[in-house]
């Protein structure tokens, strides 16, 4: 059984349609990839899914106590929240305390535990969210451009984290990106968002695909594409 | 135990160390969450909740909880609508205010000593508002002992709650019922216009000093306690209010706390 089953989804911000006739599986120890300009519906689609947006139409079925390990585009710390690394793991179920340096150890950021969260580097935040999402035996990650403040070996190091924990625990990956070359590698299936899935498949298949040419532009140099993109996504990109 | 509590001054410091030690812990969320204004909103309308209470002669505490509870409730779905909060706020908090003023004016027979609900009158606390500040104080410590996890989790970021299976609107929730429940307990102590100032000056102290939000709770407790306890002190050396001189012992400490934080590397 699916882990995340969506049939016909929509959503709308005030009176504007955001996502409408979202339809989206993801099965355990499947990595997928949600690729789409900006104002595409990418966040919100994550948003739904841990129930965060409350769907106007369609629904969201999740696996009977399906744990996500989710990680959000950007959180902000108030600085009058004191806050340490150890003590954002156990938010909001304690773990042990070789558990939480093991997640440490894994995302890359080992001897960070006494450090103030509002200290961090964009990078090292990033990896303790991922941290945090691996603690609590997720069965399903969802990263809204997680690799955000990575340099380069630091995504690719990501991304080889990912792909380990898929084949180690057998967990499912939904993810949002921006990085399509290091997507085409990385996923076993990529979904093209624009309001509406376009397109999805294998990567090689979706890369090929007339509408995610026309949003992307040919071949996976067109990730420049993404910011030129004009939202009139109804010539562009077909109905299903 | 009994003849310690015939003692008027014991009294007033066992009432203002209940009061304080509940707004603390409460405080910090609001410091976290930026409530500040919010949590004076609610307290002024309190006056209008004495006003309601003593014209329909029922007890001051349960008038101020339900108009406490309103406001808070109605503040709170407002701000869910997307309407320019402040604004909002600054419209209904000094309505409130302006309309119990009002209100009570009306009420003959009963002479309401005003000030007393403005700025408190712990001297005049009875064995049976000790109960009722005890009692209300355990309630919200309590609750949020109880929640403390799912509340931080809310007041880090909804998302994170979300994808955790916590409802971030229900922690809100709780944390105005546990709002309202101080307003009322602490009117008697220190008055609608400075119940805010317990709130939110030891919370605002014990931030440079905590490492932790456990810690900061603990020692905004600690600090709260300790002005209560010298403010009543210093009102009976220099025969000034005690209510504001509670407010004043908080605010040296906060000053004191920024010192030693900038003193420190």
């Amino acid at each position: 059984m699916a882990l995340i089953d969506i049939k016909g989804l929509g959503v709308r911000f005030g009176g504007r349609e955001v996502l409408h006739h979202v339809d989206l599986t993801v099965e355990r120890g499947e990595i997928v990839t949600i690729v789409g300009p900006n104002g595409s519906g990418k966040s919100t689609l994550l948003r739904a899914i841990i129930g965060a947006v409350k769907p106007d139409s369609g629904r969201i079925r999740r696996a009977r106590g399906l744990r996500i390990g989710y990680v959000p585009q950007k959180l902000n710390i108030d600085p009058t929240l004191p806050m340490t690394v150890r003590r954002f793991l156990s938010l909001p179920v304690r773990v042990a305390p070789q558990d939480a340096e093991t997640a440490l150890q894994r995302a890359g950021v080992k001897a960070l535990s006494g450090r103030q969260m509002g200290a961090l580097s964009g990078g090292q935040f990033q990896r303790v969210l991922l941290a945090r999402a691996l603690l609590h035996r997720a069965d399903i990650l969802l990263l809204d451009e997680a690799t955000q403040g990575l340099d380069q070996p630091g995504s690719a190091a990501f991304y080889q984290l990912i792909e380990t924990l898929r084949d180690q625990q057998d967990i499912a990956v939904l993810m949002v990106s921006h990085e399509l070359h290091v997507v085409m590698n990385a996923s076993d299936r990529v979904v093209c968002l624009n309001g509406h899935v376009c397109c999805q498949g294998k990567p090689e298949h979706v890369a090929s695909a007339p509408e995610y040419r026309a949003l992307f532009g040919p071949g996976t140099h067109g990730a420049l594409a993404l910011y030129r993109h004009d939202h009139s996504h109804d010539q562009d990109c077909a109905h299903d | 135990m009994t003849d310690l509590l015939d003692d008027f001054l014991i009294r007033a410091a066992l009432a203002g160390l209940g009061v304080a030690l509940a707004a603390a812990p409460l405080g910090c969320f609001v410091v976290w969450r930026r409530m500040a204004y919010f949590g004076d909103a609610t307290a002024h309308a309190a006056i209008l909740g004495v006003a309601l209470a003593l014209g329909f002669s029922l007890s001051v505490f349960a008038g101020v909880l339900v108009v406490s509870l309103m406001m808070a409730l109605l503040v709170a779905n407002l701000s869910d609508r997307g309407l320019a909060v402040d604004t909002m706020l600054g419209v209904l908090a000094h309505s409130a205010l302006a309309f119990g003023l009002v209100a009570v004016s009306f009420i003959h027979g009963v002479r309401v000593d005003l000030m007393a609900y403005l700025f408190g009158d712990i001297l005049a606390v009875g064995r049976g508002d000790l109960a009722v500040i005890w009692l209300g104080g355990l309630a919200v410590l309590v609750l949020v002992v109880w929640r403390w996890s799912a509340l931080l989790t809310a007041t880090l970021s909804p998302d994170l709650a979300y994808a955790s299976g916590i409802n971030p609107r229900h922690e809100q929730l709780i944390l105005t019922v546990a709002l309202a429940l101080v307003i009322a307990v602490a009117i008697k102590v220190v008055g609608a216009l400075l119940i805010g100032a317990l709130l939110i000056i030891p919370a605002a102290a014990a931030r440079p000093l905590a490492s932790t939000p456990e810690r900061m709770a603990i020692i905004a407790a600690a600090i709260g306690g300790l002005s209560a306890l010298g403010g009543v002190q210093i009102s009976v050396w220099y025969d000034t209010p005690t209510g504001p001189s509670i407010v004043c012992t908080a605010a040296i400490l906060f000053a004191l706390t920024a010192l030693v934080r900038r003193a420190l590397p």
